[in-house]
């Protein structure tokens, strides 16, 4: 047996089933024992395709995502990739060709640092230097991808190694004596949390993507108590976007309701979440009448990170929300409820009606026609925080997108990746013009795989997030957002690939693009041509805090005031 | 504030690395790093000399546990033994210059471990500060290079830096 025989079967061992990637020199053994192997192998067009790929497949599906690539430039395109799981926290495991051992070092033909370049962005890489190391490698890399606070992790083979003749054994022992995660919250700690919950007039839960594998917990912990929920951008779906006790999103774009919520709130208890500057915006004004903040992460390096915690709490959200179960009760909140509610009623998500066909329309039309049930995946700018807010997920691992990060062009490839993960469901790409013509090569791959996914491209003919910027901040001042007059017909686009190719310029024309996208027989990219000014409100600009929220444009509150 | 900190590691290629690159990406400031293997095949022990408020030791402390080879860190708060050494080659010109300089170094128990016609090198143990005056007391006489470790450190008493105790994985 090889090398590359070898890590295919640890793969197996480790219950593989789907690998994405792109073969090359470097890594030409491992695709020939491929050859053989009963995992399936999704050919993608660009290797950051396939680790974005990989990453929705994790996301979707709570299992590792796979990646492979070939040496020096393959594996670069990962980088973005894995930066992106990395911010996200999400498990992949990325397999990589070197060139041989002996020409590590020398510059060889299409050689990189790969490990190096790495270090930074994965939870761990391995750069393989012994052909039976493979199994425990594989075995340890998988352990640290999945476990504790997930991410990514890399793994470097070098061609010879990949060629080596094997003599080692499958059967290895995880011996990692650094790395140890909590998973179980201090009991003293869940008390002292469960009676600051029990003492607040104004308590909130706020959720994030470490809380989406506790969903069940969470909804039963927050019906029990009655405490309004704020998912974070991470954390949508992980609560029933159509549940009364749910408030929104906070942050930059959230609801006015999730920030005054917690503007007001007096004991916060955030489960899963790092605190991200679009989520607090300027910290010193974060959270001013918070006089508890518990803080449940399974990462002890987040708690204190970014706020002023009072109850930190290790632990899985899982297992500590199973704790704080077992002691939580019925809370009186009616005040509180009642303000929250008039936040609520009077300051909706909600858009300025123009003669156009508009983003946020087209979103919510597909939410309403699907209930909310669906995968969602977004690209980066207006159009994701639109998705955000107009297309309330109804479960879990559902609303897949780039937080931390904010990578453009992730929308097309998570939906590839979610797609394999879960064929049963119904996946539709949220897109913006701009973000999906950064990977839209990907369209092959849908092709190759007839792959059903729904490409929803909401043009407006601008890098519409930047340009609302330069709208708000920099005296209008486009500089280099205008994307109309080289955009392609992207029905035709669509139809040059063998996909179904949509458009829809007019609003009364909505429903029938809907009706068309979701009675399509197979993939289909939409094209709904959208008003090119618009904005997304609420906004709390960079830096600011919830009291500085704008709630729609400058100009047009004018407007109405007049 | 100026922090020692021990962190306890698996000798793997790179670990070094990953620890000074999480430095530089995190912005902690680095003022000295030594680094040593123990007597436990496997295991390197790093001493880091840190300046940052109470807030970025935790951080450092948090992060670097993080790292999967990283076994310990101690940040030396309590009663510890801290050392540095240093190499001083200094210009010795003549005999009266060679009495003056045997002063400097018998006064701070240095050793001499190098004798030429110009030149001596003198080699000396101590705390950063110690090093420190050793060095300006050389000045005059004309250092003609210095080489320093970084500092080493060990808490005191019975205390070590020994392995977390074997958790269950999750």
């Amino acid at each position: 047996m090889k090398g590359a025989e070898a890590l295919l079967k640890a793969l197996e061992r480790e219950g593989v089933e789907v690998i994405f990637g792109h073969p090359g020199g470097a890594i030409m053994p491992t695709y020939d024992a491929l050859y053989d192997s009963p995992i399936r192998h999704i050919l993608v067009r660009h290797e950051q395709g396939g680790v974005h790929a990989a990453t929705a497949y994790a996301r979707a599906s709570g299992r590792v995502g796979v990646v492979m690539a070939t040496s020096g430039p393959g594996a670069l395109n990962l980088v973005t990739g894995l930066a992106d799981a990395f911010m996200d926290s999400t498990p992949v495991v990325a397999i990589t060709g070197n060139v041989p051992r002996a020409l590590i070092g020398t510059d060889a033909f299409q050689e990189a640092d790969v490990t190096g370049v790495t270090m930074p962005i994965t939870k761990h890489n391995y750069l393989v230097q012994e052909v039976n190391d493979i199994p425990r490698v594989v075995r340890e890399a998988f352990h640290i991808a999945s476990s504790g606070r997930p991410g990514p992790v890399l793994i470097d083979l070098p061609k010879d190694v990949q060629l080596a003749e094997f003599a080692g054994t499958f059967d290895v022992e995880l011996d990692l004596p650094g790395y140890k995660p909590t998973t179980k919250g201090h009991p003293k700690q869940i008390e002292r949390a469960l009676d600051a919950l029990e003492k607040a007039e104004r308590p909130i839960l706020m959720v994030g993507g470490g809380a989406q594998h506790a969903h069940g917990e969470f909804l039963a912990f927050a019906e029990r108590t009655g405490i309004p929920v704020i998912t974070t951008l991470m954390g949508l779906g992980a609560f029933p976007g159509n549940h009364p006790l749910w408030l929104g999103m906070p942050g930059m774009h959230g609801t006015v309701a999730a920030n005054r919520a917690i503007h007001h709130a007096d004991v916060i208890l955030a489960i899963g979440l790092r605190f991200d500057d679009r989520v607090t915006g300027k910290v010193s004004r974060f959270a001013p009448h918070a006089h508890t903040i518990i803080h449940v992460d399974i990462d002890p390096a987040e708690i204190g990170k970014v706020v002023r915690t009072h109850i930190p709490i290790v632990g899985d959200a899982r297992q500590v929300l199973r704790e704080l179960l077992k002691g939580a009760k019925p809370l009186k909140l009616a005040a509180w409820w009642r303000q929250l509610e008039e936040w609520r009623t009077r300051h909706p998500l909600r858009w300025k009606p123009k003669p156009y066909l508009q983003s946020q329309e087209v979103i919510k039309a597909f939410a309403e026609a699907t209930g909310g049930h669906a995968i969602v995946t977004t690209g980066v700018g207006q159009h994701q925080m639109f998705a955000a807010q107009f297309f309330p997920v109804a479960r879990p691992r559902s609303f897949i997108t780039s937080g931390g990060l904010g990578t453009m062009g992730v929308g097309l490839p998570f939906a590839i990746g979610a797609k394999v993960a879960r064929p049963e469901e119904l996946v539709i790409d949220f897109d913006g013009d701009g973000s999906f013509q950064m990977t839209l090569q990907e369209l092959a791959t849908l092709v190759k795989y007839k792959l059903d996914v729904k490409v929803v491209v909401l043009n407006n003919g601008y890098l519409g997030m930047v340009r609302q910027w330069q709208d708000l901040f920099h005296a209008r001042r486009y500089s280099e957002v205008y994307l109309a007059d080289s955009n392609p017909d992207f029905a035709r686009l669509a139809e040059a690939y063998g996909i179904k190719g949509v458009r829809v310029e007019r609003k009364e024309d909505l429903m029938k693009g809907v009706e068309a996208v979701l009675n399509a027989d197979g993939p289909v990219v939409a094209e709904f041509k959208v008003y090119h000014e618009e904005g997304v409100f609420p906004m709390i600009p960079a830096g600011g805090a919830a009291e500085d929220m704008i709630l729609e444009h400058p100009a047009e509150r004018e407007e109405v005031e007049a | 504030m100026r922090h020692v900190i021990s962190v306890l590691v698996q000798d793997h290629p790179r670990v070094l690395n990953r620890i000074t690159g999480l430095f530089a990406r995190r912005g902690f400031n680095l003022e000295s790093l030594a680094v040593g293997t123990t007597h436990v095949p496997g295991l390197s022990r790093i001493s880091l000399v840190v300046s940052g408020d109470d807030h970025t030791l935790e951080q450092v402390e948090k992060q670097l546990n993080r790292l999967i080879e990283v076994l310990k860190v101690t940040d030396h708060s309590e009663p510890h033994v801290e050392r540095e050494l240093a190499l001083v080659k200094v210009h010795v010109a003549g005999v009266e210059e060679r009495l003056a300089v045997k002063d400097i170094q018998e006064a701070f128990r240095a050793r001499v471990v190098d004798v030429a016609q110009k030149s001596l090198i003198l080699e000396l143990t101590g705390d950063s500060k110690k090093i420190d005056s050793f060095i300006e007391a050389l000045r005059p006489y004309g250092i003609l290079e210095v080489m320093r470790t970084g500092a080493v450190a060990m808490s005191r008493g019975e205390r070590t830096l020994k392995v977390r105790e074997k958790r269950e994985a999750v």
